[in-house]
């Protein structure tokens, strides 16, 4: 059987005339991408290729997660909202949504909404320097100059610093019971150590704004139409079902958790933040894990709608001009086997750290 | 002698009941929730009445080209004409009564199945399941008694997600059972293979599924044989689904009590008859509610078959959004697919509601 399978592979691909391989990573590209991260010519390598593809997945799959959380906790704890009108606002919006196929989703964000917008000339602008029009989102890029470096060592000395007091202030709160006020120290320390930093070095960056000249923008950091689109239906789509996830983990814990916080006489702000929130995470974790999983996934939607990350630029025209489907494919899916295992590694370590200690 | 009369009731005071309490209570009981509430309100006002008067009262609803469509609104007229295609896909016209035949049978035939008091339940129902597919698939396919027939190629629309739904099922479950019997399994081989087939389908996007089944498996076939593409991308999808499946079930086995799986071993059962009779039926009536979300995610995946070229309703609809008669109904088209699909899987996860609420009954003390 086995053999039966590999001899007839062994044909079918003499019969095209396709080596099979690795060597065609190679060989030069020949064609243009709409959007690198990395600096990338026609005459560049397939390698390359596949680099820029899996980075503008990673790309995706980042502001993504990052965005659908958020969106999707707001909307999970609207959903809790004595507030009636809030409350079913939520309702409606996780109902609607997450019954839509997210590919019809990206389509219609795509196609009917950005593709429909007008042109360059009659762009919608924000603030006299982002811009919103067929050709995607421009806004200003930030541009490195000397003082840049230093700014970027202040960041990290003032998170470092961030760490240390943290750990000075439970320490002393262990062994005193003295609070102290943690979270305003800390954001004091985060604003005037770069803030000094500036004031000595200069501006860290400088701003180059989009400017319209002849039928397009130049200058400027552009998003394109397809980034936005698959961003924002996949935060959407994605955000729902996050924010049942949440819903279900703060209803989880036991409203006797609640009055006995607040027989020991914490105010409502420490009963949620040290009684509810964390006995909540437990349950939210493992299926938050699988949705962010699940987003990583679905980024391969953007094929529908040819952003160039993964599937679409290399299981898509990589593999229509070289032929190397085995090939191609297995590079494919190992990458995707490798972004699940890593992320659910990453977050079972997480969920381990957090999980009840039974005695 | 004097009669006492009780003076009437007072109305109840209006600050604890009534409309006018109920607000006060639920929308502006302190400044956070005024504010929320004033908020809420003006989204729904961005939001409610341009929609409305898109989908209804701007819209235009008669008519046969796009002239017609002279209003600011959504122009239904392009759903209307089209709706054939949507529903059908290349589906001949004169045969599309098969396809109509096909639903209603499946209508009918599964309706007894939802009268509580049908007697012999078990056995009607493995015989329609048995009898059925066969039957839809000669009446779709043609090509027997003189029935004229029609190619997958042909299928298409909402038709084609359907069936695509239907069979992936069907050949999702008993699979997804045995990978998770497998994964259970004493031996360790077996374990070991159930357990890898389980967690590379579940690691990997469709997408890339449907791809290898569409460039992959052509080159492992002998020169000249031809698959047909609704039967590849039939196949991918059985796979990947029979994974979520095996771990839906899986869970439902690991919720069964040690005793089961002990008492049935006590009894002298053989593995099959163990499995069979003590402990499936359990675990599968404990992950109906999973099972349906399963369907409902299957379901929507089936849009993805527009990447390799099958005329689903996604796609039938992304085509005739592409017409040149018909440019710029991009909107009208993807809002009907959207409902289309939102009915569906709405009604299923109501269904699946209904379903958990009905069975949580049966371990109740």
């Amino acid at each position: 059987m086995g053999w039966y399978l590999f001899d007839n592979t062994q044909t079918n691909l003499q019969h095209r005339g396709i080596t099979s391989g690795f060597g065609f990573l190679e060989n030069s590209a020949g064609f243009g991408i709409a959007q690198h991260l990395i600096p990338f010519k026609e005459s560049d390598s397939y390698a390359r290729v596949f680099l820029i593809g899996l980075l503008n997945t990673l790309l995706v799959t980042f502001i993504g997660v990052i965005l659908a959380t958020l969106l999707g906790f707001i909307v999970g704890v609207a959903r809790l909202s004595n507030n009636w009108i809030v409350n079913k606002l939520a309702t409606v919006y996780v109902e609607v949504f997450r019954n839509i196929p997210p590919l019809l989703q990206i389509l219609f964000w795509y196609f009917a909404v950005f593709l429909t917008l007008p042109g360059p000339r009659a762009a919608h602008g924000f603030l006299g320097s982002f811009f919103v029009s067929s050709r995607g989102l421009n806004m200003p890029a930030a541009i490195t100059n000397d003082a840049t470096w230093p700014f970027v060592i202040s960041i990290v000395l003032a998170i470092v610093a961030i760490v240390i007091m943290t750990k000075w202030a439970n320490k002393r709160f262990e062994a005193t019971g003295e609070p102290f006020h943690k979270f305003w120290a800390g954001l004091a320390l985060f604003i005037v150590i770069p803030a000094l930093c500036a004031l000595i070095f200069g501006a860290p960056v400088h701003w180059e704004l989009p400017e319209l000249k002849g039928f397009n923008f130049v200058g400027g950091w552009v998003l394109i139409p397809e980034l936005l689109a698959l961003t924002l239906a996949l935060t959407v789509y994605t955000a729902a079902f996050i924010a049942e996830i949440v819903r279900s983990g703060i209803k989880s814990v036991s409203h006797g958790q609640t009055e006995a916080a607040r027989s020991l006489g914490l105010r409502p702000g420490p009963t949620l933040r040290k009684v509810i929130i964390p006995q909540a995470m437990r349950v939210i974790i493992p299926p938050l894990t699988s949705q962010y999983l699940n987003l990583a996934k679905n980024s391969s939607l953007a094929a529908g709608i040819g952003y160039p990350e993964m599937v679409s630029l290399f299981a898509g025209t990589v593999l229509n001009q070289t032929g190397q489907a085995i090939e191609v494919i297995a590079i494919t899916m190992s990458v995707y086997l490798a972004i699940s295992i890593s992320i659910s590694l990453l977050m079972n370590w997480y969920n381990k750290r957090i999980a009840l200690i039974e005695r | 002698m004097t009669s006492h009369t009780f003076k009437p009731d007072m109305p109840p005071p209006s600050k604890v009941f009534g409309p006018m309490a109920w607000i006060r209570q639920n929308l502006f009981s302190n400044w956070i929730n005024t504010l929320l509430t004033l908020f809420a309100l003006y989204l729904i006002w961005l939001i409610v009445p341009p929609l409305l008067s898109w989908t209804i009262f701007d819209a235009n609803w008669v008519g046969t080209t796009r002239a017609d469509c002279t209003k600011a609104g959504a122009c239904w007229v392009f759903i209307e004409q089209r709706i054939g295609q949507f529903m059908y896909g290349y589906y001949p016209q004169e045969l599309r009564w098969r396809v109509d035949l096909t639903v209603w049978l499946a209508i009918i035939g599964a309706a007894p199945l939802f009268i509580k008091m049908m007697p012999r339940k078990a056995i009607y129902g493995l015989s329609f399941l048995v009898i059925y597919p066969i039957v839809a698939f000669f009446l779709l396919h043609g090509g027997v008694f003189g029935m004229t027939e029609v190619a997958t190629s042909q299928w298409g629309g909402l038709m084609l997600t359907l069936v695509i739904a239907t069979v992936g099922i069907a050949g999702a479950l008993p699979l997804g059972v045995i990978l998770a019997l497998g994964r259970r399994s004493d031996m360790p081989a077996i374990r070991v293979i159930c357990v890898t087939f389980i967690e590379f389908w579940r690691g990997v996007p469709l997408i890339t599924v449907l791809f290898m089944s569409s460039v992959m498996l052509p080159l492992f076939l002998p020169e000249g044989m031809n698959f047909d593409k609704l039967l590849r991308a039939l196949i991918g999808v059985i796979m990947f689904q029979s994974a979520y499946v095996a771990e839906v079930v899986r869970g439902g086995m690991q919720a069964i009590p040690k005793g089961q799986y002990e008492a049935a071993a006590a009894m002298g059962l053989g593995y099959w008859r163990r499995m069979g009779l003590v402990i499936l039926p359990q675990a599968l009536k404990l992950v109906i509610p999973g099972l349906v979300n399963t369907v409902i995610a299957l379901f929507k995946d089936t849009s993805l078959v527009i990447i390799i070229g099958l005329f689903d309703l996604l796609n039938s609809v992304k085509q005739a959004a592409a017409d040149p008669n018909w440019l710029g109904m991009a909107t009208e088209g993807y809002v009907f697919a959207a409902l289309v699909f939102w009915i569906f899987c709405f009604g299923m996860s109501r269904y699946s509601i209904h379903l958990e609420r009905k069975l949580d009954t049966g371990h109740k003390r």
